[in-house]
């Protein structure tokens, strides 16, 4: 459903990212992992269109995306919660929420996706006229992911969303990623924590240095020697 | 007499707010401070006039045009001097206000000339007595206008989808972009909407000023009292500085020396920045993520 193909990001005269290739196929999880400064963040940042790759395409259903405006982008239905969550802090929750429903055309249609969000996140119903600012980390996550569905992505970008989190929020963000998952909601989810994402994702994609190193099924990434040494830290 | 003072005053004020206004607007959303805010203010005049005197258009009609030319006049502004240097320094953007500045007096002077020609009242007519209080009819004029330009941009921003895009995008623009949220649309609808409430001000204070290119010299250091006083960071505070402003020069002209009342607006933006650096309203300056 998404495709990169040969993908090559420079910012300034640094190399970011090296012939990265990534197939996101439609319905499932795909997790893209690697240690801070990989090219994670970078690679979301490309597919949605606010870095362009300097060579190498970014395919959506078959069509060109790289050059694209990130509006037209979202509006494609490729939507991100991005990193470190940035909700509006002044914002309300529901004017959160009602940005992620910018970039639609079919206005008539909003009222139920804030159900839908809402029956996804009661908390943020409770809170909706809270500024985002005052929301504790987690619900934050909460509202980064509910402002995303907003737009009604057919691929959901997630990047980091078990980051500064308590376990048990985050188990609560994992189950809510699995549940959209099921709805049929493709998912790209970039993570540091490499257990928690090959649990809940069905293939991994391993980035080093601005280079795929490793990727393949997750269960099997799982098993390998290799990632149990780098990234899971239960090695020999 | 202090109550006159204060009443006359609030008219002043509202002037410096709606100019205000159109300062903070862009500041909030883009980090810059546009000093050619009211030289374009006054370019929106001299076709005000033009509408006016050259084609003969009514009051209203001329002053419907000129509002249009100023939205389009600042979404041209920011189109075609701002945008390409968008990603670099924010002081090239403000070097670039700066020099627009100069450029937009020099230009008006030789297009309409440098001398003063007077612009017409939109009202007429006696004084009004209230309780003793006397204010002119355009005093009460510029009243309501502010009260519905404030009112009005409060609601575009509370309650539209494009307000709540603009105050997204001035909180951050980064975020707004990935939500889809197309920016550069975004400021070019926040440069027409301030253009037009600096060209309202521009219109109705050129009865009392005369047109000519310098026209809006004092009112721009007065926006700028009213914005330091209300806090630049805040809409409310503009209103709030620039209505206090209004009353307080007056108080001054009233008590002190009327020579004295653009020294005290200096002296003001002094203390305010020495005693309370974040203005009434404003907030302490914090990052951008």
């Amino acid at each position: 459903m998404l495709r990169l193909v040969d993908v090559d990001v420079y910012y300034g005269m640094v190399l970011a990212l090296q012939q990265v290739s990534i197939e996101v196929p439609e319905g499932e999880i795909v997790a893209l992992l690697g240690a801070n400064g990989a090219g994670k963040t970078t690679t979301l940042r490309a597919i949605s269109g606010v870095v362009r790759p300097r060579s190498g395409r970014i395919e959506f259903v078959g069509e060109r995306i790289d050059g694209s405006a990130p509006e037209r982008i979202v509006s494609m239905g490729i939507v991100q919660a991005p990193e470190g969550r940035q909700v509006f802090p002044e914002l309300s929750v529901k004017e959160n929420l009602l940005i992620g429903t910018y970039a639609r055309r079919d206005r008539r249609a909003v009222p139920g996706d804030f159900d839908r969000v809402y029956a996804h996140f009661p908390v943020l119903r409770e809170r909706e006229g809270q500024a985002a600012g005052t929301l504790s980390g987690g619900e934050q996550q909460m509202l980064a992911i509910g402002r995303a569905l907003m737009a009604r992505p057919k691929v959901l970008l997630l990047d980091e969303p078990s980051l500064g989190l308590a376990p048990l929020v985050t188990r609560q963000i994992f189950d809510i990623i699995r549940a959209l998952n099921a709805e049929g909601t493709t998912i790209l989810l970039v993570e540091q924590n490499a257990r928690l994402a090959l649990g809940v994702s069905t293939r991994a994609y391993i980035l080093e240095a601005g280079r795929i190193v490793l990727s393949g099924p997750s269960e099997g990434l799982l098993k390998s020697e290799e990632v149990r040494r780098s990234y899971l830290g239960t090695g020999a | 007499m202090l109550a006159q003072q204060i009443v006359s005053g609030l008219a002043a004020g509202c002037l410096y707010a709606l100019a205000a206004l159109g300062l903070v607007l862009i500041y909030r959303t883009m980090d810059i401070v546009n000093f050619a805010h009211g030289e374009m203010a006054m370019v929106s005049t001299f076709v005000a006039h033009t509408l006016l005197a050259r084609v003969g258009l009514p009051y209203v009609a001329a002053a419907v045009g000129a509002l249009a030319f100023s939205a389009l006049f600042g979404m041209l502004v920011e189109r075609v001097f701002l945008r390409p240097i968008q990603n670099g320094p924010l002081i090239s953007m403000m070097i670039m206000t700066l020099g627009l500045f100069m450029v937009f007096n020099g230009a008006a002077g030789w297009i309409w000339g440098f001398d003063p020609v007077s612009f017409p009242y939109a009202v007429r007519g006696r004084p009004v007595v209230v309780s003793g209080l006397i204010m002119t009819r355009d005093s009460l004029l510029v009243l309501g206008v502010t009260l519905v330009m404030a009112l009005g941009l409060y609601l575009v921003l509370r309650l539209t989808l494009a307000g709540i895009a603009i105050r997204a995008t001035s909180q951050n623009a980064g975020a707004a972009r990935l939500m889809g949220v197309p920016v550069p649309r975004v400021y070019s609808l926040t440069w027409g909407i301030s253009s037009v409430l600096g060209a309202v001000a521009g219109i109705l204070i050129a009865p009392t000023t005369f047109l000519s290119p310098n026209m809006m010299a004092e009112v721009q250091i007065k926006a700028f009292t009213a914005a330091v006083l209300g806090g630049f960071s805040s809409l409310p505070g503009a209103v709030v500085g620039g209505l206090l402003l209004g009353v307080l020069e007056n108080i001054v002209a009233g008590y002190i020396s009327t020579q004295l009342k653009s020294t005290f607006a200096f002296a003001l933006i002094v203390a305010v920045l020495c005693i309370r650096p974040s203005g009434i309203l404003g907030t302490p300056p914090r990052r951008k993520v």
